[in-house]
This record gives C-alpha cells, sequence and structure tokens, in this order.
C-alpha cells in the first residue's frame, strides 16, 4: 500500500513536473506598438490565439521597437519573442541577423498569401495606408484626390504638410511627377527629390508623429496633409469636416516577426501561424481602421461589406494605391535615399 | 643613522580628528560617487568606445560628421539657438530675479511659485500648449487679426521662432533660481553703503550689486545654455521639421546606421563642445562658485 501511495506521490509529481515543461514551452512574449492598437489585438488576436494554442502570451509594447530589437539581438538572449513591427524593421533585422529566418512549413496560413506580403524573415499582419487628405472647409467642390494635385499650389491654393521621413513621401513626388504607382521601384531617388524641392516652399510643416498629423488637420493649420488613413478617419468619427481619398495612397504595413535566438521558437511559430489565420485576422477591422495582413480574411465573412470599403487592404482599395516594396527601402538604394532625406530636410 | 631618518610630525589630535573626518566625508559621498560611476562615467565610456566601432577600429564615424555638410548645421544651429536663448533667459529672468530677491518674503513666494508652477508641467504638455496659442488659428494670431493689428497670421511656430520660444519658457527656471540664489545672499549694507557714499541708484547697481551677481549669471548661463544645446521634444514639435537640432540627428542616426557607433559619434562631439564651454568659463571663473554660488 505505502509502495503504491509513493508510485501515485511520484506520478503526480512527474505530472506536474511535464505540465509546468509544457506550460514554460507554451509561453511566449509578444510585443506590438501599445496603445488602441495593441488594445484591438488583445481583444481580437492574442486572447483567441492563446486559447486556440494553450499557450500564454506576456505582452510588452514599444512604440519604437528597433533600438530593443538591436540591443536584444546583439545580446543573444532575448527577452522578446514575437514582434509586430514596421515591415522596414524585420527585413533590416532580417540582414543584420537579429531576426530568425521564417519555416513557412509551419506556416500554412500564409500560404495563400500574395507573395509581395511575405518576406523570408516576417509575414504581413496588418496594412494601413499614407493617404492624401484634406479639409473640406477648404475645398469644397473638386477636392484634390492625386498627388498632381498635390503639387499644383495654383490650382489648390493653401497650406501644406508631409511626413518628415522619406519612407512613401519620396512616392508621392515620383506619383505627383507622373510616375505610375505600379512601376515606381526602383525609385528614381534623384527625380523624387527634384520634385519634392518644388514643394518645400509650401510645406508648413513636416510632421513627425501621428497625432501631429492630426492635430494639424483639426486645428485647420494646414488644409492638405499626406496621414495615415487611421488618423484621418478617427478625425472624421470625430466630426471634423475632412476627408480623404485611397486614390494613390501608399500601402504600408507592419509584419511579425521573431527575434533571433528566441528560447519560444516553436511556440512563436504556432503564435505567428495563429495571429495570420483568417478567422483571428478578419477581427482587425472590427475595432480598429486597420486591415487585415492576410486577405483571406474577407472571405470569411466576418467583414461587412460597408466595413470593407473602408479598409486600405481591401482588394479594390488596394488596386489603387502603392504597395510599399520595403526590400527596396533596406537594399543599399534605399538606405543610402533615407540618409539624404536629412540634408534635404536642412538645406535651405 | 637614526637621526637622518626623517621624523613623523607628530599626530595632533586635531590632525587626527580632522583626518579621520575626510575619511567619514569620502565614506559618505560613497554612495553617489558610486552612482555616478555605474551610471553616467561607464556609459558615457562605453558611448565613446562605440563610436569608434564598426566591427572593428574606425574613424568613419567622425570622418563623417566633419565631412559631411549636415552636421555642421545641424551644429551652427544648435549653437545659434542656444546662444539666443540663453541670452534672452538672461534678460527676461535677471528682472524676476531680482525682484523675487528684493521683495518682502510673501510676495517672493508668489513670484517664485509662478516660476516652479510651469515647471512642474511636463515638456511635452507645454510644447503643445504652446502650438496651441502660436498657430496659424492659435490664439495669438487670431487675437492679433481680430484687434485688426495683422491681415494675415504670422509664422510664430514651425519654425526657429516657435522653437526657441518654447525652448526659453522651459528654460527660464534654470536661469531665475541660480540668479534669486546668488541675489538673494548680497547684504543689503553694500547697497546701503553704496548710496550713502553719494553713488546713483545706476551707479550702485552697476558697481556692487551687477559683480556681486555675477556668479549667478554664470551659473544660470551656464545650465541654460547647456540644457538647450541637448533640447529634443521642443524643437521637433515645434520647428516645424525644419530646425533640425543636434539631439535630433542622434536619434535619426540610430535609425539610420545599423549601429550605435554614428549616433555615439554624435554625442561625444557635442559631450566635447560642452567640455571646451566649460573649460573656457573656468578661465574666467572658478568651476566651484559657478556650481555652487557662495
Amino acid at each position: 500500500m505505502a509502495a503504491r501511495q509513493y508510485q501515485r506521490i511520484a506520478a503526480a509529481v512527474l505530472g506536474a513536473a511535464a505540465s509546468t515543461a509544457a506550460l514554460a514551452a507554451g509561453q511566449i512574449t509578444f510585443v506590438s506598438q501599445g496603445g488602441a492598437w495593441q488594445e484591438a489585438q488583445t481583444q481580437g488576436i492574442l486572447e483567441p490565439a492563446a486559447k486556440q494554442l494553450g499557450i500564454t502570451i506576456r505582452q510588452d509594447s514599444a512604440p519604437d521597437a528597433w533600438p530593443m530589437i538591436k540591443t536584444q539581438g546583439e545580446t543573444g538572449k532575448p527577452v522578446w519573442d514575437v514582434v509586430d513591427t514596421p515591415t522596414v524593421n524585420c527585413l533590416r533585422g532580417g540582414k543584420a541577423g537579429l531576426i530568425e529566418t521564417l519555416d513557412y512549413g509551419k506556416l500554412p496560413n500564409a500560404k495563400p498569401m500574395p507573395a509581395a506580403y511575405k518576406s523570408p524573415y516576417s509575414v504581413a499582419y496588418e496594412f494601413y495606408s499614407s493617404v492624401l487628405a484634406y479639409s473640406k472647409d477648404t475645398y469644397k467642390t473638386n477636392p484634390p484626390s492625386t498627388w498632381a494635385d498635390f503639387w499644383d499650389v495654383k490650382k489648390y491654393p493653401g497650406h501644406r504638410s508631409l511626413r518628415n521621413h522619406p519612407l512613401a513621401t519620396l512616392e508621392a513626388a515620383l506619383m505627383a511627377d507622373g510616375v505610375a504607382p505600379d512601376k515606381l521601384y526602383p525609385l528614381d531617388v534623384d527625380r523624387a527629390f527634384r520634385k519634392l524641392e518644388e514643394i518645400k516652399p509650401y510645406i508648413t510643416v513636416w510632421w513627425t508623429s501621428g497625432g501631429q498629423s492630426a492635430q494639424l488637420l483639426h486645428d485647420g493649420e494646414v488644409d492638405m496633409i499626406m496621414a495615415w488613413n487611421g488618423r484621418v478617419s478617427d478625425l472624421i468619427k470625430s466630426g471634423a469636416n475632412v476627408a480623404y481619398t485611397y486614390n494613390q495612397g501608399v500601402l504600408q504595413s507592419t509584419h511579425l516577426c521573431i527575434l533571433k535566438n528566441s528560447p519560444n521558437l516553436e511556440t512563436a511559430h504556432a503564435f505567428v501561424n495563429a495571429a495570420i489565420s483568417p478567422e483571428l485576422q478578419a477581427n482587425i477591422p472590427l475595432s480598429i481602421d486597420y486591415g487585415p495582413g492576410n486577405p483571406e480574411a474577407f472571405k470569411t465573412g466576418k467583414i461587412p461589406a460597408a466595413r470593407t470599403q473602408e479598409l486600405p487592404s481591401a482588394p479594390e482599395n488596394a488596386a489603387r494605391q502603392a504597395l510599399m516594396a520595403y526590400e527596396w527601402w533596406t537594399s543599399p538604394e534605399g538606405e543610402a535615399a533615407e540618409k539624404r532625406w536629412l540634408a534635404f530636410m536642412q538645406s535651405k | 643613522m637614526q637621526a637622518c631618518a626623517p621624523t613623523p610630525p607628530p599626530a595632533t589630535p586635531s590632525r587626527r580628528h580632522a583626518r579621520r573626518e575626510d575619511r567619514l566625508m569620502l565614506a559618505l559621498a560613497a554612495p553617489a560617487a558610486l552612482v555616478v560611476l555605474l551610471l553616467l562615467v561607464l556609459p558615457m565610456a562605453w558611448l565613446f568606445a562605440q563610436s569608434f566601432y564598426d566591427g572593428g577600429f574606425t574613424l568613419q564615424h567622425y570622418r563623417r560628421i566633419f565631412t559631411e555638410r549636415i552636421y555642421f548645421d545641424t551644429f551652427a544651429l544648435t549653437f545659434r539657438i542656444s546662444v539666443a536663448t540663453t541670452l534672452l533667459a538672461l534678460l527676461l529672468g535677471y528682472p524676476v530675479a531680482y525682484a523675487a530677491a528684493r521683495l518682502p518674503q510673501r510676495w517672493r513666494l508668489v513670484v517664485l511659485g509662478l516660476v516652479l508652477v510651469p515647471f512642474w508641467t511636463s515638456v511635452l504638455v507645454r510644447a503643445y500648449a504652446w502650438l496651441i496659442l502660436l498657430q496659424r488659428t492659435g490664439v495669438v494670431n487670431k487675437g492679433l487679426q481680430a484687434a485688426g493689428l495683422i491681415d494675415s497670421p504670422l509664422p510664430l511656430v514651425h519654425n526657429e521662432l516657435g522653437t526657441m520660444i518654447g525652448t526659453l519658457h522651459i528654460l527660464l527656471p534654470f536661469m531665475i533660481l541660480p540668479l534669486y540664489a546668488t541675489m538673494q545672499k548680497i547684504p543689503h549694507d553694500l547697497l546701503m553703503a553704496g548710496s550713502s557714499l553719494g553713488g546713483s541708484p545706476a551707479h550702485v547697481f552697476r558697481r556692487v550689486f551687477l559683480p556681486l551677481s555675477l556668479p549667478g549669471i554664470v551659473a544660470g548661463c551656464t545650465m541654460v545654455f547647456v540644457l538647450c544645446l541637448g533640447f529634443y521634444i521642443t524643437p521637433e514639435l515645434l520647428g516645424g521639421g525644419k530646425t533640425i537640432m543636434v539631439s535630433m540627428v542622434v536619434s535619426r542616426n540610430v535609425e539610420l546606421y545599423n549601429q550605435w557607433g554614428a549616433a555615439s559619434a554624435v554625442s561625444v562631439v557635442l559631450l566635447a563642445c560642452v567640455f571646451a564651454i566649460f573649460a573656457l568659463i573656468g578661465r574666467f571663473l572658478p568651476l566651484e562658485r559657478v556650481v555652487a554660488p557662495r
């Protein structure tokens, strides 16, 4: 009897040990950018994914993940596992050996996604767009609808604002100069900067944060702006008399990537696969103005047709926009263009 | 032989006491010194080492700073804004500190309170507040237009002017407080003596008060100038993206180049400039008096 009891205790101890091991394996640290976007994901993606996979997801947030990715990658003992970050960070980190190469064999949900939405190191998670937005008070009839209009200071007088960053801004300049949205890459950098010099005197503010861009348009400080679609639609919801168009917008994304030497590589892959599943992806636009990274989400029937129309990555809207080529931006030419930006901003 | 050996001076009780006190003081300073060493000196040494590193020893980060025009322009702009802000802060801060030092106790508290309240408000909040006041559709422009003083809004913000207004507002207390501390300790008797010897108020101020307040002026100017050199949020928000100061280049270099070295080198050059300025000031005034005006 005593022996049997020992056996039972031993089994219980072993079982407990095994389940802690499983628990330890079934745990990842997920990092996003904080704010409303992280809240939306918690409900729409993280909690359902944790339940589905039986894992624990710890969260962290970093508005600018790059310095952390770099530091953690260099120590070789990352604290983070999966990061949702602008695609440029994933590719740049991948090339610098800070990000794991994804094992697509473990990501069946990525299979139907377009090749342009995937990279060796990362997979599209959500889409947003840099769009042309304007004040409806200033432009009542015949509002600006192309970047050529934005550059046309005679036909559309008014104060203007662009982002203080080359990404999407160089694309807009080239479209203003007549380059078709699907023929942008590789960017003609000289031509883009020449075109930007033209509009520079008319730019009141080069904005740095999304909040700032919304404030500028809301307060009437500028009449026309290139801004992120979610910021503008928030203004519209709050009653501001502004509008935007997806025409010639620049479709941008954040991708999911896994830090190099992640101690939970298996679980991290399982999580990424769940997070890009059409079912969970369809939850994104139900609570925030971002489009799903996986277009299959539009086929689940979860997103109402009226809602689809408003989303940057809806097939109809995506077709009118330029898809940002992050591969080009992380190439030596792209990095040189980025370095040139500061000199452009500072020259009088 | 024994006579040749230097005999140690007899340790008098007072000297032994002094030595013990020295040791005690060292022990008391040790925790603070340790914190400074761990959190300031070591990271700075690391920063310094990084600025020469790119997979191996390199001078390329410094070469870039000394050959690319944007770095020179950025440093020039930063120093110009810092000098102008410091002078304006002195011009605005001196009378306030003077008033606070000469006023009766009750009013003194009111003045110092007014100086300190904005000091406790976040830098970010104050930058946005200035935006609301100064922008095209802001309170100032709307008010001036309503009063018929101007036809079209003045460009008060999203430029160097806006940056300076915001920076000046944030740094004013750093000018006023050291000035006040110095002025408060100037004995009133000296001024009375000056007057009784026939000096006009202006003369007494110039020959007695102003020289005695000099340590406060140097302390205030040094603080404002050095803090201004490293300003980040205010020029970022009020400069319209066109006013690029050194700290912004440091931050952008972290993004642009794949190593810390590029950003570290810029910080090291800025730090060297600050040290050079301190050395220069030290030639005119002993640094002790600048740091702790008596």
